[in-house]
C-alpha cells in the first residue's frame, strides 16, 4: 500500500484508531523497563556519580528534538514538491512537540551542567545551537498561528522549515568543529559506542520510549489537526449558505 | 545500589524527572483537551445540520 493511500484523511483516522492502543502499550512497558534499568540497573559512573542518572532523559529529548525537526523537514518536502495532504499537518503537529522535547533537552543539560561543569549555561557552539533549535520551533508555531488559511501556512512554514534545517548538521557536529564545554558524541560514532554496556542499554531503552510517546503524541496530534480542518471547512461551508440568503434579505425592496 | 540514595546532587536529578516528565504529562493533557474541542466542535455544527461535503458525496 502506497504512502498515498493515507492520503485520504478518513482511511489516515482509521489507521490511526488501529495503531494508537498498541503504540500506547509499547510506550508504556519500554518506559517501565526504562526506569527500571536506570535507577536499579545501571552503576553511578565513576567521576559523574548519580548525576549521570540524568543523561537517560537528557539524551533521548535531544535525539527526538532532532529527529522531530527532520521529520518535520521531510514533511515540508512532501508539502512542496509532492503536495501530499497530509504532510503539512504532520509538520504543524509536529511543531509544539518538538519545541517540548527541545525544552526539555536544554532544561535538564542546564540541571546536569551545574554539578557537573559548574555553570547551568555557556554559550557555546551545542548550547547555543540546540537554543536556536528550540527558537525555530516557536517561530514555526507562531507562523501557522499568524495566517487562517491552513493551505498557505503550510507553504510558508514549509519553506522555513527547511532553512531552519541547516541548524541540524551544526548542533550534530557542533561538537566536533568548535571547542565546547559539551562532550563529544559517545554512541552514534563511526568506531562504535563508548559507554560501557551497563549504561548504554538503559539510555537506548529509554530512547526507544521516547521514540515510541513521540509517535503517540504525533498521531494524536495529527488526528487533532485532520478534525481541526474539518471543522474549519464545516463552518466556512455553512457561512457560504447563509451569506447569500443574508444578501437575499437585504436586496428585497423595504414596503 | 540504593535507588533513593541519589547523592549530593540528588535535587539536580529530581529536578530533572520532574521537569521531564512534567513537560509530557503537559503535552498529553494538551492533545487530549484539543480532541475534546474538536469532537465537540464537530458535534455542534452537525446538531445545526452541517455536513461535510465528503460525507454527503458518501451518502449519495
Amino acid at each position: 500500500m502506497a504512502i498515498w493511500d493515507y492520503a485520504n484523511p478518513t482511511r489516515f483516522l482509521r489507521l490511526v484508531e488501529i495503531i494508537l492502543p498498541w503504540l500506547i502499550a509499547a510506550c508504556a512497558a519500554a518506559f517501565a523497563v526504562g526506569l527500571y534499568k536506570s535507577f536499579f540497573m545501571a552503576p553511578e559512573d565513576y567521576q559523574q556519580g548519580d548525576t549521570v542518572r540524568i543523561m537517560f532523559i537528557h539524551v533521548p529529548a535531544a535525539w527526538l528534538a532532532m529527529m522531530c525537526y527532520s521529520i518535520m523537514a521531510i514533511s515540508s518536502l512532501g508539502t512542496l514538491v509532492w503536495k501530499h495532504p497530509l504532510a503539512d499537518v504532520s509538520a504543524k503537529a509536529a511543531a509544539p512537540i518538538g519545541a517540548a522535547l527541545t525544552f526539555t533537552c536544554l532544561v535538564t543539560g542546564a540541571l546536569w551542567g551545574k554539578p557537573m561543569w559548574g555553570t547551568y549555561w555557556v554559550w557555546d557552539a551545542r548550547l547555543t545551537s540546540v537554543l536556536v533549535l528550540f527558537i525555530m520551533y516557536l517561530g514555526l508555531m507562531a507562523l501557522w498561528r499568524t495566517m487562517e488559511d491552513p493551505i498557505k501556512a503550510g507553504k510558508a512554514a514549509a519553506i522555513l522549515t527547511l532553512v531552519g534545517a541547516l541548524n541540524l548538521p551544526i548542533i550534530k557536529f557542533s561538537v566536533d568543529w568548535w571547542n565546547t564545554l559539551h562532550q563529544p558524541a559517545s554512541v552514534i560514532r563511526l568506531d562504535g559506542p563508548t559507554i560501557h554496556p551497563d549504561m548504554l542499554v538503559p539510555l537506548l531503552v529509554m530512547a526507544l520510549a521516547f521514540t515510541l510517546l513521540f509517535f503517540v503524541l504525533h498521531l494524536m496530534a495529527m488526528r487533532n489537526e485532520v478534525l481541526r480542518r474539518r471543522v474549519r471547512a464545516m463552518r466556512m461551508r455553512a457561512a457560504s449558505v447563509a451569506a447569500p440568503a443574508t444578501a437575499r434579505a437585504t436586496a428585497q425592496p423595504a414596503e | 545500589m540504593d535507588p533513593f540514595d541519589l547523592g549530593p546532587h540528588a535535587g539536580f536529578i529530581v529536578a530533572s524527572y520532574i521537569v521531564t516528565f512534567g513537560t509530557m504529562a503537559a503535552l498529553i493533557v494538551w492533545v487530549l483537551v484539543d480532541r475534546a474541542r474538536q469532537l465537540a466542535a464537530l458535534k455542534e455544527l452537525e446538531e445545526q445540520g452541517i455536513a461535510r461535503a465528503s460525507a454527503r458525496r458518501d451518502k449519495s
